[in-house]
């Protein structure tokens, strides 16, 4: 009987879904896309830190990423995963793109949106690299994909690849240090 | 005794991901010799440090044809190699990638790559990877700055090129030039390491 439920809300949700896609009539389509094109805020390292640096209850992966790099590009549905499924448990992910800055507008935001993603996305465009890399972590080379996990009581960097299984574990750990 | 077993496994899966997740830091500090190689260029001459009879030195660049940053710094190191050819400090681009792993990287796609953009400097593969790991390069673009002595090519530098990847016009602190011109003068360079943002070298999972 569940599983019925879930199916009938399932073609609700689709139905709904496909209804505003196929019937432009119902309204202006591009006024839709406007509303609905994600903002991506940037930030400099002085804005970063804070949000590398939070001492509340939750638990914070920050995934350094770009739309042009490919191991990058393959985690990322791991990182939406946790994102689903963890948003509820004191995790917060952010994922921290790297994209060039005059790349914001004609490359990242269309990658979000054809990818859907629901993680909080943010715009690094700080270039002096080399002014803020050790900062994030002494030990980060500046290779990408590389994340971020900490909490105010534990904190760890990871200059690799991530997969879903990893991230569960690795957060698992960080969730029982509160 | 169930209770304890999903301990003992806990703990297990907690060793391992903290063996995992350690970062790779093998490679060349400043100061350490740097291997010679032998490694095929574009023209399909094999290439070796020893070859340059006359050099002072070596800008070795890890750099490849698929990275938007390798992509940003192609004139900046042409007018490296340029600049410094003369002055006995070639550059030596060096391609890390596995071209199984990626598509673009090839040597045939380096031959092309090299004739659009007019490179000067010998432009190598790194065919078996044998080499970037040995110098500890993690990404593209990678400079490493070695200086002839009697014992060998000494690393003086590791890192960037610049401070500005995306503005050629704004760059404020010029690492490679300046460590080079130190070298050129006979004294160490100020800055020795560098980090920047980069690809990750790709290689067959």
């Amino acid at each position: 009987m569940k599983k019925l439920w879930f199916i009938f809300i399932l073609i609700m949700i689709v139905g709904c879904k496909t209804d505003t896609k196929m019937n432009p009539e119902n309204g202006d389509i591009n006024q839709i896309n406007e509303a609905e094109k994600p903002f991506v805020e940037t930030y400099t390292y002085e804005t970063l830190k804070p949000l590398l640096n939070k001492s509340d209850d939750k638990t914070y992966v920050v995934n350094f990423w770009a739309t042009w790099c490919k191991p990058c590009v393959e985690e990322l549905p791991a990182f939406e995963k946790l994102h689903k499924l963890y948003a509820g448990k004191n995790v917060t992910v952010i994922l921290v793109s790297l994209d060039f800055p005059n790349q914001i507008e004609s490359r990242l935001i269309p990658f979000m949106i054809e990818n859907n993603l629901k993680s909080k996305v943010i715009a690094m465009v700080d270039t002096d690299h080399n002014s803020w890399i050790p900062k994030v972590d002494e030990s980060w080379s500046g290779a990408i994909p590389a994340t971020l996990i900490y909490n105010k009581n534990k904190r760890t960097f990871y200059e690799q690849s991530l997969t879903y299984k990893q991230l569960e574990q690795e957060v698992t750990n960080f969730l029982k240090t509160k | 005794m169930k209770t304890l077993k999903v301990y003992v496994l806990l703990a297990a899966v907690g060793l391992l991901a903290a063996f995992t997740s350690k970062p790779t830091n093998d490679g060349y500090d400043v100061g350490n010799y740097a291997t010679d190689f032998n490694l095929k260029n574009i023209d399909g001459k094999m290439v070796s440090l020893s070859n340059f009879k006359n050099a002072k030195g070596f800008i070795i660049i890890f750099t490849c044809n698929t990275c938007p940053y390798s992509i940003a710094y192609e004139d900046r190191i042409t007018a490296l190699d340029k600049m410094y050819k003369d002055k006995g400090f070639p550059v030596i681009a060096i391609n890390p990638n596995d071209p199984k792993a990626i598509k673009g990287d090839d040597l045939k796609d380096m031959q092309q790559r090299a004739k659009e953009k007019g490179f000067t400097f010998p432009y190598l593969q790194d065919l078996g990877q044998k080499i970037y790991p040995q110098y500890g390069a993690t990404r593209t673009p990678h400079v490493y700055i070695l200086s002839k002595d009697k014992k060998g090519n000494k690393v003086a530098y590791i890192g960037a090129i610049d401070n500005n990847f995306s503005d050629a016009a704004a760059v404020t602190e010029r690492y490679v030039e300046d460590a080079v011109n130190a070298l050129l003068d006979n004294k160490l360079p100020k800055v020795t390491n560098t980090k920047a943002i980069g690809c990750t070298i790709k290689k067959l999972k």
